[in-house]
Order: structure tokens, then sequence, then C-alpha cells
């Protein structure tokens, strides 16, 4: 089962700003992305509200997953989040 | 469907556009019997789709960042999938799509409103997705201010304060609403923006979104399906004449055609309501024809201290040197409750404890404000003009015995509002203890027509073209005429164009208003002469109710208009 683990680099954690671009970003996926701490809950990375109610703080490490689904693609969408969530997502300028 | 609507014009100037309703919170009707669970699955998908692209749409457009980010954010949380499961689940227990939709949110919501933090504050957001997604699947309108991304008339039931903040004066063409009066909120907003405004238009949320419709704000009528032609000609009448950028051309002083002046002060809450150019613009901006002081007071457990006040009143007098700044006093009472003069609830509380009246219980509170008027006016470079007038005045007593107070503390033009119809019989009497009068038109109103500014059904009597006001107010200016004293108008009444001209007719020698209407009134008011005014005047006093006076003063200014073309000819 391919899996990542990631430090959020985040200032304020996953939440507002930050969590938006990591949802937006998992929707965008062509495999479905899971998120927890630890072993906690899965949360459904497409999800907005269930990302928020983790309540990811700055510092934790989290683990992606895609579950039951392996290949490239799902290697691809875990490197690509986990890049998303190492790199401190408040500090970006709001470029948009 | 008719094709024209008539409801109270309240802020004048015409506009046309497509009209676009503003729904409210859309209440759930009973629930159905689901018959066919997929179907009532796919509505409710949609509706969640529909909310979030819309969303989509206004954060792509939207310029402010921080506009954008909520935008944005709240855009996700429709197209959560978590609420789109939950809806589905909520359809297999036997839910209609409204209720599903419903019931998926409120979950969700009172789940991050037990989590509490940051995580509660979006449970409102959530809230307000499930509105627009219910108000979707029950075809109501969408709740809040519409934001299609064109200018557009924006239809309403009424306007609550909350609704205002979202209001953009630069998308917004004017207003319709099927609640109000000349004095409700909507009314004082569409003023203050500039904007045209039709209120007590009880059919116009039968008007569909989309509508090309024209309306006009001095006569109070809406027209359907508007001709792109009459709709542009409106578009350039607004733009010119009552839009914040036609300041421009009208740069005071007031006065009419043949040079009659007419001061056009502004009604303000404190010094940040005055223009930037306040110190220099001598002609724009005359003067300040009400201060209103109890917005320092509002929302505060105990009463502001006496430097705190002096600060205030200094920064107003300093922004305008050498020019006029009528102060009222305190008015508060049970419609305006203020926690320290901790008034007893009052079963008819505009009959009350209020204005002046709150000074028999807490004496203490006017004399702390007159003692910081008197140092603020002898402050460094505080170099207005200073006038004191007190609100509510009902008896001459009443008005000689602030007098007496207000001149103890060495403040020299002293005041009283006329709002209580006793003051204006009294009106003679009354001046020979102070030295000005300000007749605020709109609780004179409401207390001449016996009807509640609050009450939008009894908006046809709160019009402020009553004759019967208009005979008050005439009685008021006859009685400065003899006595030699000013009598202004501060109430809305003042920011009407052509009423101001029948004011100034009835021998009314200023109008203070707020400073959006200042460019129209003052365009109005160059264009009669002291007497069109007063023929405008006689024939409005000889009109049987508030609408023919109007109408009556409209034929006057056309008959006037007439003769000038034939005089020029």
């Amino acid at each position: 089962m391919p899996e990542r683990t990631v430090t959020i680099a985040s200032a304020s954690g996953l939440h507002a700003r930050p969590a938006a671009l990591f949802v937006k970003a998992a929707a965008a996926q062509p495999v479905p992305v899971k998120l927890r701490i630890g072993d906690g809950p899965l949360a459904d990375a497409r999800s907005i509200l269930a990302v928020l109610a983790l309540r990811v703080e700055h510092g934790t490490t989290v683990t992606l997953s895609t579950g039951a689904q392996d290949g490239p693609a799902a290697h691809e969408a875990l490197e690509a989040l986990a890049d998303l969530l190492s790199r401190d997502l408040d500090a970006q300028p709001a470029n948009d | 469907m008719i094709d024209r609507l008539q409801g109270l014009g309240v802020s004048a100037g015409a506009a046309a556009g497509p009209a676009l309703r503003m729904g409210r919170v859309p209440q759930l009707p009973s629930p159905r019997s689901v018959t066919d669970p997929p179907t009532e699955q796919a509505a409710a998908r949609e509706a969640l789709d529909r909310v979030g692209h819309e969303l989509a749409e206004r954060a792509a457009r939207a310029t402010d960042p921080a506009a954008r980010a909520i935008l944005e954010a709240q855009a996700l949380i429709a197209k959560d999938p978590l609420l789109a499961e939950s809806c589905d689940s909520a359809v297999a227990a036997g839910l209609d799509a409204a209720h599903a939709v419903h019931a998926a949110f409120t979950q969700q919501a009172d789940g991050l409103r037990a989590a509490g933090g940051y995580l509660g504050e979006r449970a409102a957001d959530l809230e307000d997705l499930r509105d627009r997604a219910v108000a979707w699947l029950l075809g109501e309108p969408m709740p809040g201010i519409p934001d299609p991304g064109h200018p557009f008339v924006l239809i309403a039931d009424d306007l609550a304060p909350a609704d205002t903040a979202a209001l953009d004066p630069t998308r917004v063409l004017a207003l319709v609403t099927v609640r109000g009066g000349p004095t409700s909120h909507t009314a004082i907003l569409a003023r203050a923006l500039g904007l045209p405004a039709v209120v007590a238009c009880r059919e116009a949320l039968a008007i569909e979104d989309g509508t090309l419709i024209h309306i006009d704000g001095e006569t109070g009528t809406v027209t359907l399906n508007a001709t792109p032609d009459c709709a542009a000609s409106a578009a350039n009448a607004t733009n010119a004449a009552t839009r914040p950028a036609a300041t421009a051309r009208f740069t005071g002083p007031g006065r009419t055609a043949d040079g009659h002046r007419v001061p056009l002060l502004l009604n303000i809450g404190s010094a940040d309501d005055l223009p930037a150019d306040a110190a220099t613009n001598v002609e724009g901006i005359e003067g300040v024809g009400l201060l209103r002081t109890e917005l320092l007071f509002l929302g505060r457990h105990d009463a502001p201290s006496l430097d705190e006040q002096r600060e205030a009143y200094v920064r107003v007098f300093r922004a305008l040197p050498g020019r006029r700044v009528v102060l009222r006093t305190l008015d508060a009472g049970a419609d305006k409750p203020l926690p320290f003069l901790s008034l007893a609830d009052e079963p008819n509380p505009a009959l009350g404890i209020r204005g002046l009246r709150t000074s028999r219980t807490r004496p203490d509170v006017l004399d702390t404000q007159l003692e910081a008027v008197a140092l603020a006016a002898q402050a460094d470079d505080a170099d207005a003009d200073v006038w004191v007038m007190a609100p509510m005045v009902s008896t001459v007593q009443e008005a000689a015995d602030f007098a007496a107070r207000v001149r103890a503390h060495g403040l020299s033009k002293v005041g009283a509002m006329v709002e209580v119809p006793s003051a204006a019989l009294r009106a003679g009497q009354i001046l020979e203890h102070v030295d000005f009068l300000s007749i605020g038109t709109n609780d004179l109103g409401q207390y001449t027509m016996a009807a509640d500014r609050q009450c939008g059904e009894l908006a046809d009597l709160l019009d402020p073209w009553q004759p019967a006001l208009l005979d008050l107010i005439a009685l008021c200016a006859r009685a400065g005429k003899v006595a030699g004293n000013p009598v202004g108008v501060c109430g809305e009444a003042a920011s009407d164009p052509l009423l101001a001209c029948v004011l100034v007719g009835l021998g009314v020698t200023s109008l203070s208003m707020s400073r959006a209407a200042v460019s129209r009134v003052g365009v109005r008011l160059r264009q009669h002469t002291l007497n069109d005014c007063t023929s405008l005047a006689d024939a409005a006093l000889a009109a049987p109710d508030a609408a023919a006076a109007r109408a009556a003063a409209r034929a006057a200014v056309r008959a006037a208009v007439r003769a000038l073309a034939i005089h020029d000819s």
C-alpha cells in the first residue's frame, strides 16, 4: 500500500489557505488520496471538511496513502501532495 | 404581468438595469414523500454543484485577495464529497432533496460548532451555503446581496444594516424594497450612497430576475421591461446627476438661481464623516447642520469621559475653520438605548424618555457634554462657529431651561430642534429664548401623523410631502422670519431635491443632509429662483395629500421651466 509521511511546514498548520490549496491539489489527482495523523482516522484529502477536522498543526507528521490503488499514478500523486505539504504555504505570495 | 409598479420614492434619481432579487433565508416546506431516490439525490448534488460553481465564479471575479480567499474556501466546501455523500444517505433514509441538503449541512455545521475554535467559526459558512442550496432547490432567490458580476437593480423585501455591509455601490444601480418608509434604513442608506430608491413597493418581489426595469426614485415608479434606450438614458442621467462623482459639478455654495443664499450643510456622526478637503473647501463644505453626538456613546456601558468627548468635538471644529457646526446634544432614549442611562423599558419608546428628556433623570450627562463642547470650542485652532441644540424639545420652558444651561457654559448660539408638533406650534415663543430652530422632519412627521417611523405599512403617512407636515414647517419658518432667526431643516426631507426647493420656498434658511445628497440638491436649487420656490411651496401647501403635493410641485416646476424657455426664445 503506497504511503508517504511528511511534516507540515505551513506556519498555521493545515488550516485556511494551506488546507484549501492542499484539498484543491488532492481533487486534481487521478487517484483518491487519504490523510491521517499517526494511526488516527483516515480523512479524504479531497474533503475540506474532513481535512480541517483533523486539526493538523505546524510540525505535525502526517501520512498520505492511496489505499488499494498502486502504480505510477498513485506514487506521483503522493509525491506531488507530500511536496506541497513540505512547503510553507502561508509564506507563499498570493500570486493568483 | 402589469408593467408598472408604484412605490414610494425616497431617494431621487433615475436608474435602469436588470432586476435581481435578494432572497431571504428559505423556509423548508413540509417534507415530500420520495418515490424516486436517484432523482432526489441527483437534484441535491446539482444544488451543491450550482452553489459551488457560483461561488467559484464570484471568487474568480473578486479583486480583493481576502474576499477571493473566502469565496474560494466556500466554493471548496460546497464541492466537498462528504456533503454529497451525506445528502445521498439522507435521501436513502427517505428525505426529499431540500430536506436532505438541509440535514447534511446542519449535521456538519453542528459538528464544527461542537469542535469550537477556528472550526466553530466555519459553521456559519456552512449554514450560509445550506441556505443557498435549499433556495436553489425551492426555486427561490439566493439569500444575500446578489453578485452577478454586472450592475443591477436590487430588489428586496427590506434591507437590514448587516446586508448593507455587503452592498457594493458600484454594482447596485438602485434599490427597490417591499417594505420600508421614507426614514427606514433602506432609504437612509440609499441617500447616503446616492442611489435612487423606491420603498413600500408591494409587488416588487414578483419581478423576475433579469427583467430590465427602470426606476424613478422621485415619483416612486418602477417600470418593467424598460426598453434599452430608456435604460441607457436613465443610466446616463444617474451617472451624471446622482452618483458621488457629480459632486465635482456642484462646487457650492448653496443658492437659488437669483442668488438667494441657502447654506447646504452636512449631517455627520463624527469628524470621520467629513471629506478630506473639508478644511480648505470653504465653498463646497459650508458647514455641519447636524452633528449627531450619540454615535460617540452608542454601545458603551459607561458615559465617555469629558476628555474623550472634548477630543471628538475638537476634531470636528478644527476641520471646519470659520464655518458653522451645529452640535445636537445626546439624542438617546428607549429607541436608541444607552446602557449607562439605564432607562427603564418603556411600552412606547417613541413617546417616552428620549432626547432632551433624558436630562430629567441624568442632568449630569448633559452637563458633562456641554462642558466638553465649551472646552472644545476654546481649543487651539478649533475655529468653527459652534452652535448647540437640544433634540425633542416639546415646551417653551424646556427650550428656556436648555438655553440657560448652554449659555452658563459660555456657549452663545443655542437652538431647539423641532420634532414635536407642540414645538412647531409654539415656535414663536421658543424663539424668544433660543437663537435658532432646526426641524427634524423624520420625527416631526412621525409625531404629526401618529405613525411609527419603523412601520413600513404606514409609509404613505410618513411621506415628507404630507401637507400637514409642510404646514408645521411653514409655521416655524414664519416665526423665524418675524424674530429674525434662522430656521433650518436637518431631516431627510432636505435631501429630496424638489422638496428642498419647497422648503426654501416655505422660508427655511438652511438645509442639512448627507454628503451624497448635497450636489443633487445644490444643482436643483440653482435652477430655480426664490420666487419659483415660493410658487412650488404654495402649490404643495394647497394640495390635499402627499402625492398631490408632490405632483403639484412637479407641475409648478414644469410651468416655470416652460416660462423660462419662452422667455429665452
